[in-house]
């Protein structure tokens, strides 16, 4: 009994860890399960295993369409905001200039801004401007608040740059640009690769602020909330856990590189 | 990028050098020169200046006024990357994504040498680690990155290789086998090696001209004997080993040498080793050129009376003690265990004495305890 | 000496070419849009319906906050909830990964992350269904008697809260593992040894060292739950409706573009300032 008793409190913290990940996991299990449920419309209760919307991922009507429009304003999101991001980490990282505690403000605001209040007021000024929502309105909007997540992660990692590598590879004879192209960067690169995932999930995930302006074009977490009214089909949930599996396998093969780059393995 | 500049070669001068940041002076009209092909040490506390006058010479900062030349060739305002100075940093920067082999070849493959493979294994054999060309850097143990870091700078054959502080990082035992393969590797490739260091032990192993600095300045410069048998300022006799030194006043001169009295004793001092100003000077013994006998023993040459052992410390090779003389100082006596007679004890009453030629006599109005507290063993 | 002078001028404009782009991006998207709100939230209808002329009433904002009281309130009682629910869930998962998972850290990590990768609007609505009228949970609770048979779980502020919590829980595990993992082992091991026993060690020693990563998981759950509205919308009823289901309806729904500028300036003043007083606060300015 006694032991027993040890035992559970050493063990606490584990145990509560496990109950933690199960909490975390249950919504992804349930999705990935009613992936295969065999159902045409609605997709609440379960009527048996099928393989066929894993088949026919493009079966439900729209679904691909929006799927599409997610990932080309995610790609494209994600490489502007990516670049933005980064020179602005590095001329917070690397230089002494004024107005800098204004530049990191205008960083954090936001971050520290309501999405709704961002969605309605880029809305505003693009009726106010005549501008009719669509897809260069979602990219702009995207961009705009992915830049401040790159420039955070970006500058973590280059506050964390040892400067006398740099300083080693000018004194091997690398001139600026040399240095930068075979030391700076290949160095900087797993931040900007974490920056630009990070921006992605943000971009592909992101619906209050695309609802607002999105006019009519399409994205995929649109496409779930409108027909979540509804009843939403089982290629919702195929499309939801294939991204699962291959923004797992994205982040398990960075780590894999990661720890060849270092020679771990 | 092989231009005039990088082929110089010669003697390294650095003449009214000087560097402030802000109010502070880090390195204060400096002049310099380090012959070619010398193993030079700077040696001094951290906060000395040594590090800014290195990075100086590397291009890595720029120095306020003063010029720095490499034989005819005035390098002060070119680039890093533009010298024929190499440097092995301090915790060594070797690159972390780069193999051994690609780090080594870095500086060759920018200057657009063709020959790298043979001369990254020739530099690989001459640090002795041939097998690790295919390794990862953090694969490696501290001493063997060490020889890494200073097998990426010797391949490219500076006019001028620095070290700054290389060995810090090591444990006793691998940093003085280090010391000796860096004096060989030396000898070996006929490079200049200016080496920054705050261990004055680590200087002495290696090095055939010592400059010790303090405040931006040089204290003294010359060969390890030298510095350490003469020195000619309190901090250097204190940084470099440990010195008593004693308030006396010269009061006649016998031939070559002072008489000196020191209350009340009269001792003989070598006037070529004596740097006093006027009458009044420290008399400097090193701990080990004193004998220690009970009071009363017959003894020769400059013989001090009336001491009190306060505090023994047997450390094998030899007993160090603390002996309390009647003018209130506490003066450190090192005795070689070498007699087979037992240590004196605490208490005893005793006579030093010490051949007069050991004596050194720095200005009078120094502080006798300048620079032995800056005796940090890490910065 | 006009060559180095150049050449000083372009290191001093450097950063700011640096900066140019993104900056301009953020002013052009994300201040004026701020400003173009504040001036659209002082105007009053025109001839047309939808149409709206600058008459600098700022008496809207009163107006707009008369008439959102409840939810505006509602909006940071159930957020400032499911943040603190999602510390007390965060902090020992957040341990037990940087303390106490040896060799599996890694993998832990990218399993927290990971059911963020689903999309945020799908594991919601599997909430739904998985709590709802349908779903098995309730079935079983009705079986047991926990639950009437007329009780549900769905369209209750219960689940609103919950749903809250559960969305943001990356963004609170994620920041305090980080600054977890920073503490050296040793200073916990030394309280030990200094007459601390471990709930001393937690509240002396290992809690404060891991104040900058509670304030950033609180804040990084905090601001997005207080302006959310889609899992009061999918998981609440009428009665558990937040601020931002007020704003999304006078936008898109009412077109009262005036009086949903004005909500939108209010939660952002609003949170604004409480991020700042709690900065201040917890003394960690230096996340700025």
């Amino acid at each position: 009994m006694k032991t027993a008793t040890r035992w559970f409190s050493r063990n606490l913290i584990r145990i509560y860890a496990v109950l933690g990940f199960t909490y975390l996991f249950i919504p992804v299990l349930y999705t990935f399960v009613f992936s295969f449920n065999n159902s045409t419309k609605s997709n609440l209760v379960w009527r048996g295993f099928t393989f066929n919307n894993w088949r026919n991922p493009c079966g439900a009507p729209d679904v691909c369409n929006a799927l599409g429009n997610s990932l080309k304003i995610g790609l494209l999101s994600t490489a502007i905001a990516t670049l933005l991001g980064t020179l602005i980490a590095f001329a917070i990282g690397r230089y002494a200039f004024k107005g800098r505690s204004l530049v990191n403000m205008l960083i954090f605001l936001p971050m520290a801004t309501p999405e709704i209040v961002m969605g309605a007021s880029l809305l505003t000024m693009f009726l106010n401007f005549g501008i009719n929502p669509g897809f260069a309105t979602i990219v702009i909007a995207h961009v705009m608040f992915c830049i401040s997540f790159v420039v955070v992660t970006v500058k973590a990692r280059i506050a964390s740059l040892d400067p006398r590598l740099e300083q080693a590879a000018m004194d091997l004879y690398a001139d600026e640009r040399e240095t930068f192209r075979r030391v700076t960067l290949p160095l900087l690169a797993p931040g900007i690769a974490g920056a630009a995932l990070l921006a992605f999930s943000l971009s592909f995930d992101d619906f209050i602020i695309t609802n607002f302006n999105s006019g009519n074009v399409n994205t995929f977490p649109k496409f779930v909330y409108i027909s979540a009214q509804r009843g939403l089909p089982p290629q919702a949930n195929v499309i939801g856990a294939s991204m699962f599996i291959i923004a797992l396998g994205v982040v398990l093969l960075g780590q894999f590189v990661g720890r060849r780059r270092n020679g771990a393995i | 990028m092989t231009d005039a500049s990088t082929s110089a070669h010669g003697d390294v001068i650095l003449s009214h050098l000087t560097k402030s940041f802000g109010d502070f002076v880090a390195v204060d009209d400096l002049s310099l020169v380090i012959p070619e092909g010398s193993f030079f040490a700077l040696l001094g506390p951290s906060g000395c200046g040594k590090t800014t006058t290195l990075r100086m010479i590397a291009g890595l900062e720029e120095p306020t006024s003063g010029t720095i030349n490499i034989g005819k060739t005035d390098i002060t305002y070119q680039k890093p990357y533009q010298r024929p100075v190499n440097t092995v940093f301090q915790n060594y920067a070797l690159f972390p994504h780069l193999s051994i082999f690609e780090n080594i070849a870095f500086g060759l493959r920018r200057r657009g040498i063709k020959d790298v493979k043979e001369q990254v294994d020739k530099v690989l054999n001459l640090v002795e680690l041939p097998h690790l060309a295919e390794r990862k850097p953090n694969q490696l143990s501290g001493g063997q990155q060490q020889r890494i870091a200073l097998a990426r700078a010797i391949v490219n054959r500076p006019a001028l290789l620095l070290l700054d502080e290389p060995l810090g990082a090591l444990d006793l035992k691998l940093r003085r086998q280090m010391q000796i393969e860096l004096k060989w590797i030396q000898t070996e490739v006929g490079l200049t090696f200016v080496h920054v260091t705050h261990d004055q032990e680590e200087a002495m192993t290696m090095a055939d001209t010592i400059a010790v600095m303090n405040e931006g300045q040089i204290e003294q410069m010359g060969s390890p004997a030298d510095l350490y048998d003469n020195p000619e300022t309190a901090f250097v006799a204190n940084f470099l080993g440990q010195s008593n030194l004693i308030k006396g006043l010269i009061e006649s001169s016998d031939g070559g040498s002072n008489i000196v009295s020191i209350f009340g004793h009269k001792i003989s001092m070598p006037k070529s080793r004596s740097h006093a100003e006027d009458a009044s000077v420290l008399v400097g013994v090193r701990p080990e050129k004193f004998r220690i006998q009970p009071a009363g023993t017959q003894m020769s040459g400059n013989i001090l009376n009336g001491g009190v052992i306060s505090d023994v410390s047997y450390i094998g090779v030899s007993t160090q003690y603390q002996v309390e003389m009647p003018w209130k100082q506490e003066l450190m006596v090192f005795e070689q265990n070498d007699d087979g007679v037992p240590p004196l004890s605490k208490g005893d009453a005793v006579t030093l004495s010490w051949e007069p030629i050991f004596t050194f006599g720095l200005d009078g109005k120094e502080d006798a305890s300048a620079g032995s507290e800056a005796h940090p063993d890490e910065d | 000496m006009a060559l180095v002078k150049a050449r000083l001028n372009r290191k001093r404009l450097w950063p700011y070419i640096l900066l140019a782009p993104g900056l301009i991006w953020l002013m052009a998207f994300f201040v004026t849009p701020i400003y173009q709100l504040l001036t659209t939230s002082t105007q009053t209808p025109g001839v047309n319906i939808g149409d709206y002329i600058q008459t600098y009433r700022f008496a809207n904002f009163i107006d707009a906050i008369v008439g959102a009281r409840a939810q505006f309130l509602r909006s940071f009682e159930y957020a400032f909830i499911a943040t603190a629910l999602g510390l007390l869930i965060s902090y020992p998962l957040a341990y037990a990964i940087a303390f106490k998972s040896g060799r599996w850290k890694n993998t832990l990590l990218v399993l927290v992350v990971a059911p963020f990768f689903t999309s945020f609007l799908l594991r919601t609505v599997a909430w739904q269904q998985i709590l709802g009228e349908q779903g098995l949970v309730i079935k079983v609770l009705r079986g047991v008697h926990l639950l009437g048979a007329t009780g549900h779980l769905t369209a209750t502020p219960f689940a609103v809260v919950a749903g809250l919590t559960y969305n943001f829980l990356p963004f609170m595990t994620l920041p305090l593992y980080a600054s977890l993992e920073r503490i050296d082992p040793r200073t916990m091991e030394a309280s030990g040894d200094l007459y601390a026993n471990a709930f001393t060690t937690f509240r002396k020693v290992t809690l404060p060292l891991s104040m900058p990563g509670v304030v950033a998981g609180t804040l990084l759950t905090f601001i997005p739950a207080a302006g959310d509205y889609i899992n009061a919308e999918l998981l609440g009823n009428p009665s558990t409706k937040m601020i931002g289901n007020v704003i999304d309806a006078r936008y898109l729904q009412i077109v009262d573009y005036p009086g949903a500028a004005a909500l939108s300036f209010i939660l952002m003043v609003t949170i604004l300032v409480m991020v700042m007083l709690y900065i201040r606060k917890a003394g960690t300015e230096e996340l700025l």
